[in-house]
Parts: structure tokens; C-alpha cells; sequence
């Protein structure tokens, strides 16, 4: 397990910049995983996707709301979106693939055996 | 059905726990508090914002289709509410993790200033419902001139 190599990695990224979790939903199949993560405000020019070895980080930055007038009332967190995952070895990493709709990002994991580390294009 | 489960430590195994009190550290007070669905189901998050024309209302609705959300103006009071339903292509799978609220949810607001009703506007982009609402010609900023005798 690569928890120990994770963490100083994260505690330096966030004191760059501050960052929410978004709220995720994970199912398995007999063909995979699904994950999807909800990023209200992201689309696809905002959203980061890596993976490296196990390690899946999912980055999504909002629009930035402009010429509103004056807020009167906040309830939305102004921070964008970081969400790290460790994933099973039975991904087959080069068949990840993910779509954004409506601020929901869908990542499909299928499994087989692990290739090498590599960036995911979104559709 | 696996009575006798190979031990992994992924997902929702080992890590949740890890995971929930990162979560506790991450997510401001406020929204533990608003999110818990012990104490109030799903009230997504709003702003309201107030310009000389326009009162701008946005509320959070990732995942949502447009027909099931509904939003009315009643009586000076602005109403969005509607329902996500679970999906059913998931209903095989096991479910590792379930964050995303699902089920009705209602959210009301009083507006400040008087709007006009034939005049307001809803948008549904990137997960996040943008409701403009012009104000009546009397509740817009007006100079009043000053004579001097």
C-alpha cells in the first residue's frame, strides 16, 4: 500500500491551495467499478483526471461567477473540487474512461491487470 | 454471494474511515451541518446575489434533469424544489460508497425586493440552476433630485 508515499504529497498540496471534497458514489460490477463525483460548476475545461500507479486524483476547478452584483447571501464554497483515491489493482488503467454532465463527473474503472501511469481524456 | 470475501484495501474497505475524518477537516462546518441527512434530507446550497436590475439566485443541483426541477414565485417568496431518483442501471451493483443525496429536496427564499413574475429567468448549466429575477420598476435605485430654494 502506497499510504505512507501519499501523504506528505497532499499535506504540501493543500497548503497551496485550499480544496473540498467532493461527494462521490462507487459501485462494482462483475465488469468494473463506477464512480461518479459530484463538481457542480465544473465542466470539462475545469476537470483534471490523473492516475498514477493505484492512485487516482480527481481535480475539478469551477467557472469563476462573474458580474453578479453584490452577495446578499452565500451558502457555496468558493474553493474547487480534489478528491485522491486509492484503486484496486484489478483496473485495467489504460480503459478508464470519463464523461462530465450537469457538474457530475462519471468514471468508468473496468477491470483487468495494471499498466503503467497515464493521463485520461474526457469526453 | 461471498460469504468469504478476499481482503482488499480499497474503496470503502481499510480507507473509510481514513477518508470520513479527512472529510471532517476538509469541509467546512457549515455544510456538515446543512448536509447531514439526519437532521434535514437534501438542502442544496444557495446564493443570492442583488445587482441595480436583477436579483440573481443560484442553487446547486449536480446531476439533476430539467424536468424534475420546478421552480415557482408565489407571493413575494421564490421556490425551487424537485427530486433526483436513484438510477436504475445501478441496481445490480454493490455499492461501495453512497455520498450523493438522493430524494426530494425544497428550498424556499423571500425575496428582499419585489420582482416582476413574467420577467424571471431559469438556466440549468453544469450542474448549477441560475435564477434571474428582474425587479419591478419601483424597487429599482432611483436618484431623486434635490431642489434648492
Amino acid at each position: 500500500m502506497n499510504t505512507t508515499q501519499t501523504e506528505p504529497r497532499t499535506q504540501q498540496q493543500r497548503a497551496q491551495h485550499e480544496y473540498v471534497a467532493p461527494h462521490v458514489n462507487i459501485f462494482e460490477t462483475k465488469d468494473g467499478y463506477v464512480l461518479e463525483a459530484e463538481m457542480p460548476g465544473v465542466n470539462k475545461d475545469g476537470l483534471e483526471v490523473t492516475l498514477e500507479d493505484n492512485e487516482l486524483t480527481l481535480v475539478g476547478r469551477r467557472g469563476h461567477d462573474a458580474g453578479q452584483g453584490e452577495p446578499l447571501f452565500r451558502e457555496r464554497q468558493l474553493a474547487d473540487f480534489r478528491r485522491v483515491f486509492e484503486l484496486d489493482p484489478a483496473i485495467d488503467t489504460a480503459k478508464v474512461s470519463a464523461r462530465i454532465e450537469q457538474g457530475v463527473l462519471t468514471l468508468t474503472l473496468p477491470k483487468s491487470e495494471r499498466v503503467k501511469p497515464r493521463k485520461i481524456t474526457v469526453n | 454471494m461471498n460469504y468469504l470475501t478476499r481482503w482488499q484495501p480499497t474503496f470503502g474497505r481499510l480507507t473509510s474511515l481514513r477518508d470520513e475524518i479527512d472529510r471532517l477537516f476538509e469541509v467546512p462546518l457549515a455544510e456538515l451541518a446543512r448536509g447531514s441527512r439526519l437532521l434535514s434530507g437534501w438542502t442544496p446550497a444557495l446564493d443570492i446575489f442583488e445587482d441595480k436590475d436583477n436579483l440573481v439566485v443560484k442553487a446547486e443541483l449536480p446531476g439533476m434533469k430539467r424536468e424534475d426541477i420546478q421552480v415557482s414565485l408565489h407571493d413575494g417568496s421564490l421556490s425551487i424544489s424537485g427530486e433526483r431518483k436513484t438510477e436504475s442501471k445501478h441496481e445490480d451493483a454493490e455499492v461501495y460508497r453512497a455520498e450523493r443525496f438522493v430524494g426530494r429536496f425544497q428550498r424556499t427564499v423571500t425575496l428582499p425586493t419585489p420582482v416582476a413574475g413574467d420577467k424571471v429567468k431559469a438556466d440549468y448549466k453544469d450542474g448549477i440552476l441560475t435564477i434571474t429575477l428582474p425587479k419591478t420598476e419601483e424597487a429599482k435605485p432611483k436618484q431623486i433630485e434635490v431642489n434648492v430654494n
